[in-house]
């Protein structure tokens, strides 16, 4: 499965055209990190934007697990849209593959597709609704 | 031939080494310096085989500037050596601009093919070439490389094959076109209506290459040419002539954003039948020629088979921050597959290491890593005296840090007997480790292009991010920076 196929599945993208799938699977790389490497650290601004497209992560705050996230989720968006840099770490949970959007791209990505932003929104609303503290 | 007389037979070594490109000769180099027993086998039968055929139409994309203001058998020159190997002796240093008729400051291909044999030829860097590689094992605590020579055991593997093969995007149709690498002389083109699938080097390189002759030419692939990310790119250098044509609304050239549904072959030539991306549409259009430019992959053999990950859709191995494979052990990649270890990437930012100016300084750090890793070399450092003028004058001068920017950095790390140099690692590698207190210099580009001199302190597990002031020389020396630094580093007490 290519990966405009794999994204095309995937909630935060379900409003795109087919076409447009294809531009943003053709515009952001892909990365594979190895079980328990670091995808995004605590102290460390200028992170990417990374939603998951194979394996799970697990969001840490010192010892603690504060989530696991899976395939379709999406995390760095906090750090990537205010500059804020994360207060917790994501490790990977297993072989871990995801689509890295970098910030300045993220932003452009959200103004120029607002059913993509208004879909990120959604997911986040419903993230706080139902999830503790957390923010990458 | 006789075997006798080709280095390397079949056998037990502590790593084998695939490939004779510039990525196989620099990990031989410095294996070798290393002290680690090591094969470099190659099927070519002479160095840099890629520079024979590659890039078709253009000269290189990166730099080497014949003068500088510093001396070329000085590391600092490296910088302004985009193109050479690099070696500790001064006679084995910036061997590429000695071949330049310096008609640009951008290498010939054959120019650089001469620069790199001359490398192989003068380090002594023996290869056993006719000899390759058919299928891959474990065994225990080895791997076994089953070549047309025999079996080579090793305890590790560095392939440096290169990103070469021919790699064809998923569109219907597209396996009739050319690819790239057989494309024909331009002249061939004349008169003709050219469609180019892909608009990355080779897209730009090809086109740009056939637009004195070309009747019109057709670029396109779905992404959107991004002009201010390609203003920062060493491919804006030769290959934005066909974009600028049609930024300027010159006529016979086209850069499309469009997703090819098909390609129909036809008597006379193909049809075309794309949709827009970027915007709603559709075009059905006739052209002479189609030219897959979708890119290339690396030979991977079997590997896929025995577990290998990959990303750029199996295009390069998944690697670690020292191009180990995330899936087999042992195995670990040098040369222009050494970008399927992305690093940090902040801001999106990517190293160096697609090319030789990136990835020689990968193959530096890899050969002491696997020296380390298999205890042949224990780990060195050397003690530093004044710690602040020695990190700033990295930030300013050191190219590793200007070439493999954010991905590699020069650590300096807390010892019972004061402050000493851990050399060059990479970065996400001091970040994540936790051997104790230390700091690393890095060089960096912000959101919008600019340059950053970066220090990042490592204590008691937590890290903490410092960028020093930018300067438009990128001097970071003088009074100022010292004060800067010496802020950040009293949080690091000796």
């Amino acid at each position: 499965m290519d990966v405009a196929e794999r994204l095309a599945q995937l909630a935060l993208f379900a409003d795109l055209s087919p076409m447009q799938v294809e531009a943003i699977a053709h515009s952001f790389e892909e990365n594979v990190f190895q079980e328990d490497e670091r995808v995004l650290r605590r102290g460390l601004s200028g992170g990417n934007f990374y939603v998951i497209l194979e394996g799970e992560a697990r969001v840490v705050a010192g010892d603690q697990v504060l989530r696991t996230l899976g395939r379709g989720d999406f995390f760095g968006e906090i750090g990537a849209l205010t500059g804020e840099t994360p207060s917790a770490d994501v490790v990977a949970e297993s072989l871990l593959r995801c689509l890295v959007i970098p910030p300045q791209e993220l932003e452009r990505l959200l103004l120029e597709r607002p059913q993509m932003m208004l879909r990120l929104l959604r997911m986040e609303a419903r993230r706080l609704q139902t999830a503790g503290e957390w923010q990458t | 031939m006789a075997d006798v007389a080709r280095p390397f037979p079949p056998g037990d070594y502590d790593v084998t080494v695939v490939g004779s490109g510039p990525g196989g000769l620099q990990t031989s180099y410095w294996l070798r310096r290393f002290g680690v027993r090591h094969a470099v086998l190659s099927r070519d039968d002479a160095p840099a085989g890629m520079f024979r055929r590659f890039p078709i139409f253009q000269r290189l994309i990166t730099w080497t500037k014949p003068d500088a203001p510093v001396a070329r058998t000085t590391r600092e020159y490296e910088w302004y050596d985009h193109n050479s190997l690099v070696a500790d002796e001064p006679e084995l240093k910036a061997l590429v601009p000695s071949f330049m008729d310096r008609a640009f400051d951008l290498p010939s291909r054959s120019e650089m093919e001469a620069g790199i044999a001359a490398f192989a030829e003068k380090a002594g860097l023996e290869v056993r070439y006719g000899c390759t590689w058919e299928s891959t094992r474990y065994d225990g605590d080895r791997i076994v490389l089953a070549t047309t020579d025999g079996e080579y055991r090793s305890r590790a593997i560095v392939f440096a094959l290169g990103v070469t093969e021919r790699w064809f995007a998923d569109v219907p149709g597209l396996e009739d076109a050319t690819h790239y690498v057989d494309a024909m002389e331009p002249e061939r083109y004349e008169d003709r209506t050219v469609f180019i699938v892909g608009k990355r080097n080779s897209g730009f390189e090809l086109a740009q290459g056939i637009l004195p002759w070309a009747r019109s030419i057709y670029l396109a692939s779905p992404r959107p040419v991004q002009t201010d990310a390609l203003a920062l790119s060493p491919l804006r250098v030769r290959y934005l002539h066909p974009y600028d044509e049609y930024a300027r609304g010159g006529p016979g050239t086209y850069v499309l954003d469009v997703a090819i549904e098909r390609i129909d072959r036809r008597a006379d030539g193909f049809r075309v039948v794309a949709n827009g991306t970027t915007w709603n549409g559709r075009l059905e259009l006739d052209v002479d020629d189609v030219i897959a430019a979708t890119g290339f992959q690396t030979p991977l053999g079997d590997l896929p088979r025995l577990g290998l990950v990959t990303v750029n859709d199996g295009r390069v191995p998944a690697l670690t921050p020292f191009w180990e494979s995330v899936s087999l052990p042992g195995v670990y990649f040098a040369g222009n597959a050494s970008q399927g270890a992305k690093g940090l990437a902040r801001r999106g930012a990517g190293a160096s290491s697609t090319a030789v100016n990136g990835f020689r300084y990968n193959a530096r750090v890899l050969a002491e890593h696997i020296a380390q890793t298999l205890k042949v070399r224990a780990p060195e450092t050397a003690p530093i005296a004044d710690v602040n003028s020695f990190l700033l004058h990295e930030l300013s001068n050191a190219p590793e840090l200007w070439v493999q920017k954010g991905y590699l950095c020069r650590v300096v790390a807390r010892s019972a007997s004061g402050v000493v140099d851990e050399g060059v690692l990479p970065l996400a590698h001091f970040l994540d480790s936790l051997d104790g207190d230390a700091a690393a210099a890095s060089v960096e580009v912000d959101q919008r292009g600019a340059i950053i001199p970066m220090v990042y302190l490592r204590r008691g597990g937590e890290i903490s991010e410092h960028p020093l002031a930018p300067h438009p020389l990128h001097e970071y020396v003088g009074d100022t920076y010292s004060r800067e630094l010496e802020q950040v580093l009293r949080h690091l007490p000796v």
